[in-house]
């Protein structure tokens, strides 16, 4: 009995390990096969050029001008809602309806599907706000993905202030500080780096983010010169040349541009919560 | 003056923390007042029920595409959730240090990657599988419906893979949320660990781990780009588990750049049963997590 039991237990640790080892091959595989067909593309002059024949000659300039300047703007837009929602919620707020109401709401923008983001940014910014946005433009896509990447924020800045020891805050507070005088000079500098890594993570997310942006950015492949012009991001150009062109090269060497930025950003987003732990 | 300031300041952050509220109620109010003429027109009941979408003739059902939606869904929960469970149980309990440290960040990349990523990686190595597979059960004349390697099972591989760190995140943190009494408790009743884990952890931390799943599940359904890249996009019920499928986000996406008129409102009609879906889905986790009283992400 003893030994079946025992017998038992090494065939399913067997199986979890199989598991664990097969998640690393998929992750090894995906990123491996992509840099393996798009790395050998990538130069200085792919970096630097800008597409030509729809994407099938040329470089990626545009798509990396536009991915630059929709990022930038998105972040611009949503970091001071996002922070400002979660200092409301955890220096202000009363438990009560109203944070009920605002808690479902974020909670709610969180699961809602991007492409559903993309139908209301096309119906809001893109057709009904015209006169101001210009249309498919940069500003349209950054103001629908702001909305989308809010909750990641909120969710991020709020574990970060709620970390900040309440010592330090009544220790302001007592020495005749203001409420708002102590968010600013004492709280928020102190949860800084949690604050960081949340916008990191959203950025991320902006950079792989598409559907939303297929039906509000335009696809443009010209180079930007206002944020009211439309343009295409690295992860709709991949999308673009893949599907509607058939130059498979093409969206492996965007592919591998994008995979290098997401890395780059997860590598940051570590370096800021190691020195957050080591401080 | 410094009174009025501190006043000031609250009320600029209780209208900065409205926008939420507002967004979300904008996105409803948008979707529905753009798909209402098409589901006005086609009738609500012809709209959900209908199984033919000719968008540029007028004829607009989605039956297909939620049938389409949730076959794909499931098949991807079905591939994906022993393994992401597997993945959690391993990761808090079994993991020696050195092997979680690489499978933890190995999960966090997996959430991280792009979906046209994990498009583009479905559409050159899975899809030429699964037509190998096809092509070896039904010999190489079959119908392209279930031939081409694009469908039901190429989206729910490249969508399983793509949840796995949902599942793997919740269902460990549930594992981990159990009292460590529990687990002493049923060792020193000589119970093997094995038998702990399956006796004892996994019904205690049920709760929390059936909300990953749904939250899964919310992924899955809400996924576009990958799935428009190997799915095949055919506005049929789909059959088979090799056939072509088409999604409700799928529908969107696709029809979405040249769609006009009443055509342009069935396509938001299509995102408020999207919507409604994922509401529904989304306050179910809710549901079960507060039930639990776990407290997960």
């Amino acid at each position: 009995m003893n030994n079946k039991n025992r017998f038992q237990q090494k065939i399913a640790f067997g199986f979890l390990w199989s598991a664990a080892i097969l998640t690393v091959i998929i992750l090894a595989a995906v990123l491996g096969y992509i840099m393996y067909r798009g790395l050998g593309k990538i130069s200085w002059d792919f970096l630097t050029t800008v597409p030509k024949k729809m994407g099938q000659e040329g470089g990626i300039l545009t798509p990396l001008i536009g991915t630059l300047y929709f990022v930038v703007l998105t972040i611009i837009i949503a970091t001071p809602i996002g922070v400002g929602t979660a200092i409301y919620f955890t220096e202000y707020m009363k438990d009560g309806k109203l944070m009920g109401i605002i808690r479902f709401s974020t909670e709610a923008l969180a699961g809602v599907p991007s492409i559903v983001f993309g139908l209301f940014g096309f119906a809001f910014f893109v057709t009904l706000l015209k006169p101001i946005t210009g249309g498919w433009s940069i500003i349209s896509g950054a103001l629908t993905a702001a909305i989308m990447i809010l909750p990641t924020i909120i969710r991020t800045s709020e574990e970060a202030l709620k970390t900040v020891p309440r010592s330090y805050k009544e220790g302001s507070l007592a020495l005749g500080a203001s409420h708002f005088y102590t968010i600013r000079k004492v709280v928020l500098p102190n949860a800084l780096p949690g604050i960081l890594t949340g916008i990191l993570l959203s950025i991320g997310r902006a950079v792989g983010e598409t559907a939303a942006l297929l039906l509000t950015l335009g696809g443009s492949l010209r180079v930007v010169h206002s944020i009211f012009s439309p343009t295409r991001t690295l992860a709709m150009h991949l999308y673009l040349v893949a599907m509607e062109v058939g130059d498979f090269d093409m969206a492996f060497a965007s592919g591998a541009v994008l995979i290098i930025l997401i890395l780059f950003i997860n590598f940051l987003a570590n370096l800021v919560i190691k020195s957050f732990k080591k401080a | 003056m410094k009174k009025l300031k501190e006043k000031l300041a609250e009320k600029f952050l209780l209208i900065v923390s409205l926008i939420s509220v507002l967004a979300l109620g904008l996105i409803g109010v948008f979707i529905f007042r753009e798909g209402w003429p098409a589901i006005r027109e086609t009738g609500l009941l012809n709209f959900i029920f209908g199984t033919t979408w000719e968008g540029t003739k007028g004829i607009f059902g989605v039956g297909a595409m939620i049938i389409g939606s949730m076959v794909v869904t499931f098949v991807a929960l079905v591939i994906g959730v022993p393994l992401g469970l597997a993945v959690a149980i391993f990761l808090a309990e079994i993991a020696p240090k050195r092997m979680a440290k690489i499978v933890r960040p190995a999960t966090t990349l997996l959430a991280g990657i792009p979906s046209v990523v994990y498009g583009l990686f479905g559409l050159i190595v899975v899809v030429p599988f699964v037509r190998f597979l096809t092509q070896k059960i039904y010999g190489s004349q079959a119908d392209p419906l279930i031939s081409s390697g694009l469908g039901v099972l190429s989206a729910a591989i490249i969508l399983a893979i793509m949840i796995l760190p949902t599942i793997v995140n919740i269902a460990e943190d549930s594992i981990r949320a159990v009292p460590r009494e529990f687990k002493e408790g049923s060792l020193a009743l000589g119970a093997t660990h094995w038998q702990t884990i399956v006796k004892v952890l996994m019904p205690a931390a049920g709760s929390g781990i059936v909300a990953g799943i749904v939250l899964a599940m919310g992924r899955a359904i809400g996924e576009t780009m990958a799935v428009i890249m190997v799915a095949g996009n055919a506005a049929v019920i789909p059959m088979s588990i090799f056939s072509k499928v088409r999604t409700l986000t799928g529908n969107i996406a696709i029809e979405m750049s040249y769609a006009q008129g009443l055509h342009s409102s069935a396509l938001f009609a299509t995102g408020i049963v999207l919507f409604v879906f994922i509401m529904l889905i989304n306050s179910l986790a809710t549901y079960i997590i507060k039930r639990g009283g776990i407290i997960s992400e």
